[in-house]
């Protein structure tokens, strides 16, 4: 896939650049500048500091309220899986979450949290926890139930199959779920703020839109589009790397 | 003490509605090898389930070297129809899974497992994984993993069911050899009349569902023969008439 993906998606990706430049320099509106331009204002941006500053400021709330959503998500998730009490009471509620406009929620938690970090971190753990937590879970559900057959036929105890059937079955489910979750994240914060606290590169969306630097807001966004997409692709590849489920791609029963 | 497995009048129904064996009732003899056979949907594999523990029947008794079962035991060992090997374990450490979960120290588990693989004939494979073997080879990991544990009785689940056809007349001498050597107790479920009566010292046939016992055969061949010899023998061909007679009643 990869040989051959790569250079089509790069292709398009070049394409969609093109007719951007295209359509800014045609001037289809006075707010959308041809993409040389946004590249200008990016190189801009991380010349005079403020870029470097927003992305930190960004990836903060992303990093610590990941590693939250992780503990939460894979705990709550597993929990699930295993025990028809915990499923019963939170698959509900995380399937609501999943699919609610977070959009429309995000700035309901100012009235909780206030506007600060506490706020952002609420944000990203509401976007983050209920993917994590229900990938974990089909996971688990979707373990090959001949192998836990198997596994109690030798006499093995449920929380040996656990650790050595059930967890190696759902690495796969776990870790896509995961790699969604910091996704999630990544919306997560940018919606915080946008909404609530104006900060990090949400504010630098915000501020350069209301001033009329499109280029500027841009520029910010597709900043952000590289830095949670490099480090999906990132993730991607360590998944790759560690993950036994990828040894036995295409043989779902042995 | 009886030794070998006794179903004393066994019932089994799924969800209360779906009744899968109804009064069944066999032995199978300590030693032997003993054959269920009948046709889909009998409930073959239902009761080859209650014998391992892995079910509860409903009611009836199921006696293992004069225990009455409850759940799965060391006395007994499996080898399922699917193979249910670890898809992300290499062949030795699936051998050795029985007696990983028994707690034996690594390097002794794996010495019993290399010595296994090597007896069922897959020396060379220990570090493969299974998507890397064909059907027979992964059957006979099944098989090694349950010799392993050295249950006195071992369970087979159709185990040759997905195995093609030349494979499996290897692999039904091979077992035979393998188990010539030692005093095991067999139960084996097929769906194969040459089969059963080519490995069996007895044939329990069932109805189909609800399953019932119509008829237990004991075969008269001589099993030390050359295998191409007995499927030439005319107590073995015999033998084979006489199950496809009874057991053609049921085909509509």
């Amino acid at each position: 896939m990869t040989t051959f993906g790569l250079p089509w998606r790069a292709l398009s990706l070049v394409a969609v650049l093109a007719a951007w430049e295209a359509a800014g320099r045609f001037g289809m509106s006075l707010s959308l500048p041809p993409f040389s331009e946004v590249v200008a204002a990016l190189l801009r941006l991380a010349d005079d500091g403020s870029l470097v500053a927003a992305i930190g400021e960004t990836l903060r709330p992303v990093i610590v309220g990941t590693m939250l959503s992780l503990i939460v998500g894979v705990t709550l998730g597993l929990a699930m899986g295993l025990s028809r009490v915990t499923e019963a009471a939170f698959v509900g509620i995380l399937i609501c979450l999943d699919t609610a406009p977070m959009a429309a929620l995000v700035p309901l938690i100012a009235s909780i949290y206030g506007v600060g970090f506490a706020a952002k971190l609420a944000a990203v753990m509401l976007l983050a926890v209920p993917i994590v937590a229900l990938n974990a879970y089909r996971g688990i559900h979707a373990v090959n139930p001949i192998l836990l057959d198997m596994h109690r036929s030798f006499v093995g105890s449920r929380w040996r199959g656990i650790v050595t059937i059930m967890l190696p079955a759902a690495s796969g489910m776990l870790a896509a779920g995961i790699r969604l979750g910091v996704a999630g994240a990544f919306v997560g914060a940018i919606l915080a703020e946008l909404l609530i606290s104006t900060s990090g590169i949400g504010e630098l969306i915000v501020f350069n839109r209301a001033i009329g630097k499109y280029a500027e807001m841009y520029a910010a966004i597709v900043a952000f589009v590289i830095l949670a997409a490099g480090t999906l692709a990132l993730l991607r590849m360590i998944e790759r790397r560690m993950l036994p489920a990828e040894r036995w791609a295409g043989a779902a029963v042995a | 003490m009886t030794a070998g497995i006794v179903v004393r009048d066994v019932h089994k129904s799924y969800g209360g509605v779906t009744e899968a064996l109804a009064g069944v009732s066999f032995d199978a003899p300590d030693g032997a090898l003993t054959s269920l056979i009948g046709p889909s949907g009998c409930g073959k594999t239902t009761l080859l389930k209650l014998i391992a523990g892995l079910l509860e029947p409903g009611a009836g008794e199921i006696l293992v070297d004069g225990r009455p079962v409850a759940g799965p035991g060391r006395d007994r060992a499996l080898v399922f129809q699917d193979f249910a090997l670890l898809p992300w374990a290499t062949v030795l450490r699936n051998v050795g899974y029985g007696l990983e979960l028994r707690g034996v120290v690594r390097g002794e588990r794996e010495a019993i497992a290399h010595r296994l693989i090597e007896r069922v004939g897959l020396a060379g494979f220990e570090y493969r994984y299974p998507h890397e073997l064909s059907g027979g080879m992964k059957q006979r990991v099944g098989l090694a993993r349950a010799l392993a544990v050295e249950a006195p009785i071992l369970l087979m689940d159709e185990p040759f069911s997905q195995v093609d056809e030349q494979t499996r007349r290897k692999f039904q001498e091979d077992l035979r050899d393998l188990l010539s050597g030692e005093r095991r107790t067999v139960l084996f479920v097929t769906h194969s009349i040459e089969e059963a009566v080519y490995l069996s010292d007895r044939i329990v046939l069932l109805s189909p569902r609800p399953g019932r016992v119509t008829d237990v055969i004991d075969t008269v061949h001589d099993r030390a023969m050359d295998p191409d010899r007995i499927r030439r023998d005319s107590a073995y061909i015999d033998t084979v008439d006489r199950i496809w007679h009874i057991l053609r009643n049921y085909l509509t």
